[in-house]
């Protein structure tokens, strides 16, 4: 059961990344459906750098700086998902194209760039499994707090996970926070319900989605590194990550655009994504049934809150249109 | 006492593309005055305020603030101006309470929204707001949220404000209070800016004048050396009659009953409740409310588009003297019955036209079930169009030009055109005039009398009482979703409409249904 349990929330470490990113970006008003692809690109970019880095040491972890090996996978990986991030705003914020298109686009395209790199790094590594498997670096980031294993069911259900897995959580608190009882969380609540009316009441609007873009690109690409080294134990493999991406962005939707919530649906969606496994005696069909678990719990959610109809509980009133302020 | 200047305008321009909004435009403002600026709709009022609140920035020309250049390229800019617009449009989260709404955007130091409410409640004591601060936007009234926008600016202590047509959706009562603190900031030394077209209004408010005309600035005058129709002239560019044609109905009979109509929202809240009325062919049956009352449902139950939880809505054919029941039936079903019943919905492009079609097109959307052939039929619903298009005076480059391309006249004159057309027995309209210039207005204004001299029934939803009170043999008071009074139009006041108008608002809370 506790073991059950820790790999519902290792599952759900990713998504919730994914969904944290995503409600920052959808607070300024933009439906980022390039996620999965940005957190594809998150972890490629993360497992390069790693990749390199491990090489330059001689793949000898008696020469590996435990903080480097760990920086430097972290600083890729928000360098190539912010670029994406910025590719998104860029196309959506300045060119106002249309959020969907280019969202679906980046998707795509971020899925591709993933398994394009992640073949190159296979490819030299010339190994007999289609992977790259860096598992000197994930030993670092899967570091388990002091006490973890000496103290029994509480420690493996609190103290075992890897250090992103708390960052996961403590960046969404954060983020929740900023959101209702900051000014820059109002102002950026504003751009998502009205731009017109934040940018009347003089407030940057292409600033805030750009940087709110950006800022939640990184966050959703740090889900796509804690997957590969931490979930996976430091092997990239293609296509792996799978439809993590969108379940991230179904938990945006479960978790009622509120961080906090998103906490608890990560864990959740984590519990249910894996249930088909657990689950004894069912056939191969039977399993796939159970992998929409997720989506129909979404689709319940969304039921509920329609037909509670509170305002608070509705997406950003502006999410998915442009803004521009000389139009008639 | 000499005047001081507030802000001053010197040869303002403004385009967008080949449209040109503003041409040389040179105004001032003083502190202490509250200035109208009068205008159609398209001369540029807003496109001019707009310039000054930092939205726009000017192609051409300078804008001076107490007598010093400023550049005003943001609203932020116009802040630090002390420069406050309220829109037309409210420019407010929904999901946002009052105070969240009025700190927006403001750095101060630390976020502290329990100080600034305090702040907020000064404010409204000084001038004598009514408004809770931590009511959110989307449980308010019209005249809620307009104060909440006026409080807004107060309190990023503007000196300069511009209200654009602050009164379009306010109640006589609402008006005459939003008047009162106008008059009271205008004592405190603010200089105000109002934009209007309506003049009765700008006669019984401002200090001054300001007439601009296709964009250009026409003059000014003092409001108290100044009459209506000298305005009108100005606004206008020509002599033009103000008083709307009222005939005697000639020989009224009976057209439309209803009796004891109800109906429920999805979440059982009663949009209409016990509605009861009598239509007469020949008459022009005003209905007065305040926006979101019940007026849309009603016209919508009659035409068969909103589902009715109890009553009768019965037709009498006025050659035959047969009654035809119209509960529950759909438009399609009430047209097979032979009912003539025309529609024109308050959202031009939403429920009358298509905007991306052409105006043939549109005309093919009453049309469509005729003809046999596998192909469409275009050559009627083309002449038609050309009709209209004459008839009406439509200016349009073509009856092949998408109607989301006209001006919002044009796009009425097409709608009401098209609804007259089909030679109706009962015509609804609702709203036929808003955002129309004064001409326009009146072109409509005579359409109606025309099919009233027809024998037709008409209902006309509006809210300019002026309007009502001018136009219409009957006038109906909706309040939230009762009626509230049916009275003669002939002999109506504007302040006893808005008595029965806000008649029962007190018993219903929340009608904010928009």
């Amino acid at each position: 059961m506790i073991a059950y349990i820790v790999r519902a929330i290792l599952i759900g470490v990713p998504m919730l990344f994914g969904a944290t990113g995503e409600i920052i970006t959808e607070k300024s008003g933009h439906l980022n459906l390039g996620i999965p692809g940005i957190m594809y690109v998150g972890a490629i970019s993360g497992v390069t750098g790693s990749f390199l880095y491990e090489n330059a040491c001689g793949n000898d972890i008696a020469n590996m700086n435990p903080f480097l090996s760990v920086c430097i996978p972290l600083v890729c990986c928000i360098l190539g998902s912010m670029l994406m991030g910025l590719i998104y705003s860029f196309f959506t914020v300045t060119l106002r194209a249309n959020q969907n298109v280019t969202g679906l686009a980046i998707t795509t395209f971020g899925i591709g760039l993933g398994n394009f790199f992640g073949a190159s790094l296979i490819k030299l590594v010339d190994s007999d499994m289609p992977s790259v498997a860096l598992t000197k670096t994930s030993r670092f980031f899967c570091t388990k707090l002091p006490f973890a294993d000496d103290l029994g069911w509480f420690g493996e259900l609190f103290l075992s996970f890897d250090f992103l897995t708390y960052t996961a959580i403590i960046i969404a608190i954060i983020a929740s926070i900023v959101l209702t009882k900051t000014r820059v969380g109002l102002n950026l609540r504003a751009v998502g319900e009205s731009p017109a009316t934040a940018d009347a009441a003089g407030i940057n609007v292409t600033k805030y989605k750009y940087v709110a873009t950006c800022i939640g690109s990184a966050i959703a690409g740090l889900g796509g590194i804690q997957y590969v080294m931490a979930y996976a134990n430091g092997s990239w493999s293609n296509d792996a990550f799978g439809d993590r991406g969108w379940m991230a962005i179904a938990l945006v939707i479960f978790a009622l655009w509120k961080p906090y919530m998103a906490i608890i649906g990560a864990f959740v969606f984590g519990a249910l994504f894996n249930a088909n496994t657990y689950a004894v005696g069912l056939g191969v069909e039977t399993q796939e049934l159970f992998k929409m678990l997720p989506y129909v719990v979404t689709i319940i959610v969304l039921v509920f809150t329609s037909m509670r109809k509170k305002r608070e509980h509705q997406p950003p009133a502006h999410l998915g249109l442009p803004y521009f302020r000389e139009e008639r | 006492m000499t005047k001081q200047a507030a802000i001053e305008l010197q040869n303002i321009t403004k385009t967008f593309g080949k449209v040109v909004a503003n041409k040389d435009v040179s105004l001032t403002a003083y502190r202490g005055e509250i200035l109208s600026i009068l205008g159609e709709n398209g001369s540029g009022k807003t496109t001019l305020m707009n310039m000054i609140s930092g939205i726009y920035f000017p192609d051409e020309g300078q804008i001076f603030v107490d007598g010093k250049e400023a550049v005003i390229a943001s609203p932020k800019d116009a802040f630090s101006y002390k420069i406050g617009m309220i829109h037309q449009h409210f420019k407010l989260v929904d999901v946002f309470t009052a105070a969240e709404n009025i700190v927006l955007g403001i750095d101060d130091g630390k976020y502290n929204l329990k100080k600034s409410t305090e702040k907020i409640r000064e404010i409204c004591d000084k001038f004598g707001f009514e408004l809770d601060p931590e009511k959110k936007i989307y449980t308010m009234s019209v005249s809620e949220k307009q104060t909440v926008e006026i409080v807004k600016v107060l309190y990023r202590g503007a000196d300069i404000l511009v209200l654009d047509e602050p009164t379009a959706v306010l109640t006589p009562q609402e008006i005459q209070k939003l008047f009162d603190v106008l008059r009271r900031m205008r004592e405190a030394g603010k200089a105000i800016i109002i934009i209007t077209h309506k003049l009765n209004e700008v006669m019984a408010l401002s200090d001054r004048v300001a007439v601009l005309r296709k964009g250009e600035y026409i003059g000014s005058v003092n409001t108290a050396e100044t009459s209506e129709q000298e305005l009108t002239e100005m606004m206008v560019g020509k002599k033009i009659s103000l008083n709307i044609e009222r005939t005697e109905p000639k020989d009224p009979v009976d057209r439309l009953m209803v009796k004891g109509l109800e109906c429920t929202d999805r979440t059982g809240i009663k949009l209409l409740s016990n509605v009861s009325f009598t239509l007469r062919g020949g008459e022009i049956l005003g209905v007065a409310g305040i926006a979101g009352s019940g007026q849309r449902e009603l016209l919508e139950s009659i035409a068969g588009l909103q589902k009715v939880s109890s009553g009768e809505i019965t037709y009498i054919n006025p050659k035959t003297g047969k009654t035809e029941n119209l509960r529950d039936k759909t438009p399609r079903q009430i047209r097979d019955l032979g009912v003539r019943l025309s529609f024109v919905p308050e959202d031009r492009l939403g429920m009358g036209l298509v905007a991306n079609m052409d105006i043939t097109d549109n005309m093919m959307l009453r049309s469509y079930r005729k003809g046999k052939s596998f192909f469409l039929e275009r050559k009627a619903p083309k002449t038609l169009a050309e009709k209209i298009v004459e008839d009406l005076e439509v200016v349009t480059p073509s009856v092949s030009t998408p109607v989301r391309q006209l001006s919002g006249g044009n796009i009425q004159k097409v709608l009401v055109g098209r609804e007259i057309a089909a030679s109706p027995k009962v015509l609804m309209v609702a709203y036929p005039v808003r955002g129309l210039d004064i001409n326009s207005s009146y072109t409509i204004y005579n359409l109606l009398n025309e099919q009233k001299a027809k024998g037709v029934a008409i209902i006309f939803v509006g809210e300019d009482l002026d309007v009502l009170t001018e136009l219409c043999d009957r006038i109906m008071v909706i309040g939230s979703g009762k009626i509230t009074g049916i009275v003669d139009g002939r002999t109506a006041t504007k302040e006893e409409l808005g008595i029965l108008m806000t008649k029962t608002m007190d018993e219903s809370e929340g009608s904010g249904n928009e």
